[in-house]
């Protein structure tokens, strides 16, 4: 058995951190994990945790992060709790095990601390990881500090576990704003927070030697349409009413409240900022301020991204007549992710409003309160004039001849 | 360990993997994994890495398989199963097996593609780390899932899809990797070098294989009727030549340096034999290229040589 720890009611725990103590507190069976800048303090926790007898799963050191999930696969499938870490290349490398992992209706938590993508190389913060595992079928919460990526881990074993959900779930929180910064958070006790996650019961378990099962077969014209319709079916009918529950249970042993989409100040908002990550708190920080001085200003922070709360999106969005969407990867030939998602999901809900694209923060770039005050500033203009008045997509912070286009 | 009398009850204990698939007639992997299987009564958690073997043998809604079975990629057969024994290892600590005194064997199947080259990372790895479980590649030096393109175990002078003979070419150009020296090299338990004619041979070194502790590679030559082009009856006389030629040479490797060459034959044959039974090395017998005939044999005996050199040196 492995030795429960004392924790303090609050402990100063950067987002690394925390998502390795959320790793020991639902003890996991099996870790397998190759180490990338800046998830790496997650699995050198966990590996912590094990070498001094808080953990008795197994953890394996693979030697690359393709390998870390194609261990964590057929450690699924074996039957256990499973999970890892990843960040950046590292989760470019695995991006061909996700679809299996998913495919095979496998439950995983991946930590994913967001890191840009090279070339040019960089170790620092944005969201192009997340965008290229989008439609890799797996649930992605995401966390805006190390508060949420300790809370959002329990919520993603319970989701993914569950036998009527069996997705893989991803927790994502940005790199070194949120894995490298320490804060206070608030503990469960391992035994509260073990028994929130519950005993890991196993479907199709590759160890229950008296039923044979075989895992990963091949489709092709004949079934494989209907096994992805099925997996996409699940992902959009049963996941978000899991989620929901789930997060209402949490409130109701942790106290914290989390939602499919979290608002702020959107009651009566004209303007809002659509964002993910550590950039929600700072536009709530702005928003406060603008309030001050009679602008009706709102944030919409997506915390579930997968799968895309169509409903919740466009009930928080449906009243504000100007909207900024934040894009934290480069959209690369077209308009943001996020822009996309955001558009579509508003025309569906036939809100007449103007949407504008914001790219943000590539590369570890910073995202000052100055920076969305004058986006603030250009959704209002938008706003008075009843028009679009500022380019439809603008590169913000960026050094050099402003960049926009359309 | 399994005690088995013959070749009739050999052939017919404990089979798990059954003859409803879709392998061509005359494969030598249905041959080689029927004796994988049925060297042993052990629970088995078996994976595939995308080839032949797979595509063959799980196609929805059908299973070959009557042992647990995953496939995940073409490069990862090794790091699945790694990953079950892992589960096994943490579920056995944590008090949690459905059957906690049946201890199961863990087997990765790959062809030479998927283990001489896109996979070849993630076995070293599995192997680097000791897990306990055996990987068969199932050898028929050629990318035969997709067609026959050339692969880094294709014998030089092989005419493939993407090494084809032709006017100003004999076909491959490189020498066969040696894989298992270097999965030797990884200072595993238990590495050998199989043939399907030879099923005694086979089956005592499966069974050593399984008793081994820790990781054990197993090259399994495997014969292919579509790509080698020979008739599909001639399976076990192409393995004959095989294995009397000495072009697959059958011994083992236990702990990086014990070699023991466990096949001898009475008469060794020629390799133009081997050579000239099948379609692939057909150019070969023409003025242009014959002369690499003679290099086929130069190589073949020095390699001879070299395993017994190895066998009396216990190097």
């Amino acid at each position: 058995m492995a030795e429960s720890m004392e924790l303090r009611d609050i402990e100063v725990w950067d987002g690394n951190f925390a998502a390795a103590q959320a790793l020991r507190q639902a003890q996991v069976d099996v870790v397998a994990a190759y180490p990338i800048t800046p998830s790496t303090a997650i699995v050198e926790g966990y590996a912590n945790f094990k070498a001094n007898g808080y953990v008795d799963g197994e953890f394996v050191m693979v030697e690359s992060e393709h390998a870390a999930m194609s261990g964590c696969i057929g450690a699924a499938a074996a039957g256990g709790r499973v999970a890892t870490a990843t960040s950046s290349q590292g989760y470019a490398l695995m991006v061909e095990t996700l679809y299996s992992a998913s495919g095979m209706r496998l439950p995983i938590v991946l930590n994913v601390v967001n890191r840009a993508l090279g070339a040019p190389l960089n170790v620092n913060c944005d969201h192009s990881d997340m965008y290229l595992g989008r439609d890799s079928g797996w649930i992605q919460l995401n966390a805006y500090n190390p508060q949420h990526a300790y809370d959002l881990n329990f919520i993603a074993f319970k989701v993914s576990e569950d036998h009527d959900v069996r997705l893989p779930a991803m927790v994502h929180q940005d790199g070194f704003l949120s894995s490298h910064t320490a804060q206070g958070v608030h503990t469960l006790s391992d035994e509260v927070a073990y028994n929130f996650v519950g005993e890991y019961q196993p479907m199709n378990d590759m160890l229950d030697l008296d039923h044979p099962v075989t895992h990963g077969v091949q489709t092709e014209e004949d079934w494989h349409y209907e096994h992805k319709a099925r997996q996409h079916h699940a992902l959009m009918s049963k996941v978000l009413p899991k989620i929901q529950e789930a997060f209402d249970a949490f409130e109701t042993l942790s106290g914290r409240r989390y939602n499919i989409v979290e608002t702020h100040q959107m009651d009566d908002a004209d303007i809002a900022v659509v964002c993910m990550g550590t950039s929600v708190e700072t536009a709530m920080e702005v928003v406060n301020e603008l309030r001050a001085t009679g602008i009706k200003a709102g944030v919409v922070g997506i915390r579930v991204i997968r799968p895309w709360p169509l409903e919740q999106i466009a009930d928080a969005l449906k009243n504000v007549k100007a909207i900024g969407a934040l894009d934290r990867s480069s959209p690369n030939g077209a308009m943001g992710m996020l822009y996309n998602e955001v558009a579509g999901t508003l025309f569906n809900a036939g809100v007449q409003t103007i949407l504008t694209d914001y790219v943000y923060g590539l590369g570890g770039r910073d995202l000052t309160k100055a920076h969305l005050v004058q986006i603030f500033n250009d959704l209002k203009a938008n706003m008075d004039a009843g028009k679009p008045t500022t380019p439809l997509q603008q590169f913000i912070g960026l050094r050099g001849p402003k960049l926009s286009f359309f | 360990m399994k005690k088995i009398k013959n070749l009739k009850e050999f052939s017919t204990s404990a089979d798990r993997f059954e003859g409803a698939n879709l392998l061509c007639p005359g494969c030598a992997h249905s041959i080689i994994v029927r004796e994988v299987l049925n060297a042993t009564n052990d629970d088995l958690i078996l994976a595939a890495s995308t080839g032949c073997l797979e595509v063959c043998t799980a196609v929805y809604p059908y299973t070959s398989w009557d042992a647990s079975w995953i496939h995940i990629g073409f490069e990862n057969g090794s790091t699945a199963v790694a990953g079950a024994e892992a589960m096994y290892k943490a579920l056995k600590t944590k008090g949690r097996l459905k059957q906690p005194d049946r201890v199961p064997k863990f087997v990765a199947f790959g062809g030479d593609g998927a283990t001489y080259d896109i996979g070849f990372q993630w076995i070293s790895g599995c192997f680097e780390r000791g897990h306990n479980m055996m990987y068969v590649c199932l050898d028929n030096e050629v990318y035969a899932n997709t067609g026959g393109q050339r692969s880094s175990s294709t014998p030089i002078g092989s005419s493939a899809t993407t090494s084809p003979a032709g006017r100003t070419s004999y076909g491959e150009k490189m020498n066969k990797k040696d894989m298992v020296a270097i999965m030797a090299a990884h200072g595993a338990p238990y590495v050998a070098q199989v043939a399907p004619n030879k099923w005694k041979d086979m089956v005592a070194k499966i069974q050593k294989g399984f008793a081994a502790e820790g990781p054990v590679y197993i090259n399994a030559m495997s014969a292919c009727t579509t790509e080698w082009k020979f008739s599909p009856e001639d399976t076990i006389a192409v393995s004959d030549l095989a294995t009397d030629s000495l072009v697959f040479p059958l011994y083992e490797i236990v702990n990086g340096t014990e070699l023991n060459i466990t096949y001898r034959p009475k008469n060794i044959i020629p390799v133009r034999d081997y050579l000239g039974a099948q379609g692939r090395f057909k150019h070969l017998f023409t003025k242009q290229y014959e002369y690499l005939i003679d290099e086929w044999q130069t190589r073949v005996d020095a390699k001879w040589v070299q395993l017994q050199r190895r066998e009396e040196a216990r190097v």
